[in-house]
């Protein structure tokens, strides 16, 4: 068995699961707001802040930050994971995979951060 | 017919090249490509590859032809290089010995790691374990496998991570184990597989199955050993 400590969900298979669920969540968030302009063809501001601070509609949008969260670190992970080889990178390859994850950590934490004080209005 | 032979002495070559020769092929005969190999090593005795039993069965002449890595002595001249010029490499992504000559240490030591043979700690039958033609049946499209290392090396996540993901060939050697009913070892072999690179690194890419020269389909086996962990994990 191959332990590496970068993953996510310690296994494969939690990986692979997270991953899958994760994109469920995204999909059903995306449906779910497209869906609102949809049926809203001539919205307006007032109308979607409305819609959009419902708790429940504030609950789901953070299990979609969170979702999106989890869904960047698998894959960015894995690309990281894939391309970052001696290879291409020579001795550099670990530094630049640790750049690469580093800054896709730190972009992560970011929107999310940004997108929880939005949903949770604490700006 | 043009022929384009990568060629590399690491005695004598700094580095690998492509050599050109032309080659006059027998009128009324399609020529497999070790026949053709054969022929210029009649020309030049240093042209190095491996061939055995001329007939698909030991898998040693696995070689990239015309950009696809197949069996030298199953593929005819006229399917792999039908506008005439026929470009011979080495097997992807293992370490080249001489001229069309690779490493394949790191294919079998993945290989190794499925533990490709039966493990069954009951008490043996008297005579054999049997199987009911149902359950041999699972085994088809299996055991077949001659270990040619075409699927594994034209497989990009072996060539990212050839010491972490066994690779389509293990893996089907793997499965082929899992399926067997006379096999208990389940749970010790897919707790071998379970971490995020031994299996799960494969993409579905399906250039195994599209190379395999005995028509199998190593992504399928794949398949089944995500869906078996991914079932026995939740």
């Amino acid at each position: 068995m191959v332990t590496d400590v970068g993953s996510l969900g310690r296994t494969g298979v939690a990986d692979f699961v997270l991953q899958r669920a994760s994109a469920v969540v995204l999909a059903l968030f995306g449906l779910c707001v497209g869906g609102w302009f949809a049926l809203n063809p001539d919205p307006t501001h007032a109308a979607f802040v409305a819609w959009f601070t419902a708790p429940a509609m504030s609950i789901f949008a953070t299990l979609a930050l969170a979702s999106l969260a989890v869904h960047a670190w698998i894959g960015m992970w894995t690309v990281g994971t894939d391309y970052f080889r001696p290879h291409y990178f020579g001795r550099f390859a670990t530094f630049a995979r640790g750049v690469w994850l580093g800054g896709t950590a730190l972009l992560t934490f970011v929107y999310v951060a940004w997108g929880l004080a939005i949903v949770w209005r604490l700006t | 017919m043009r022929v384009s032979l990568y060629r590399y002495n690491p005695d004598t070559d700094a580095k690998p090249r492509m050599e050109d020769l032309e080659l006059e092929l027998p009128q009324g005969k399609d020529l497999m490509v070790l026949d053709v190999l054969e022929l210029l090593k009649a020309q030049d005795p240093s042209l190095s590859y491996r061939r055995s039993c001329r007939e698909g069965v030991c898998g040693s002449d696995g070689m990239n032809i015309n950009g696809k890595n197949g069996l030298a002595c199953t593929t005819p001249v006229s399917v792999a290089a039908p506008r005439g010029k026929l470009v011979l490499k080495p097997l992807q992504g293992l370490p080249v010995i001489r001229d069309l000559v690779v490493d394949m240490t790191q294919f079998y030591r993945q290989y190794e790691r499925v533990k490709p043979y039966l493990i069954n700690d009951e008490e043996p039958p008297a005579q054999e374990r049997l199987q009911s033609p149902a359950e041999r049946e699972q085994l088809d499209g299996l055991y077949e496998c001659i270990l040619c290392a075409c699927c594994t090396t034209s497989c990009p996540s072996f060539w990212w991570n050839p010491d972490k993901f066994v690779g389509p060939a293990g893996l089907l050697h793997a499965y082929r184990f899992l399926a067997d009913s006379r096999d208990t070892a389940d749970a010790e072999r897919l707790a071998e597989l379970e971490d995020p690179f031994s299996v799960f690194r494969c993409r579905g890419i399906m250039n195994c199955a599209s190379v395999c020269p005995r028509d199998l389909n190593p992504s399928a086996a794949i398949a089944k050993i995500k869906t078996r962990l991914v079932s026995d994990g939740i």
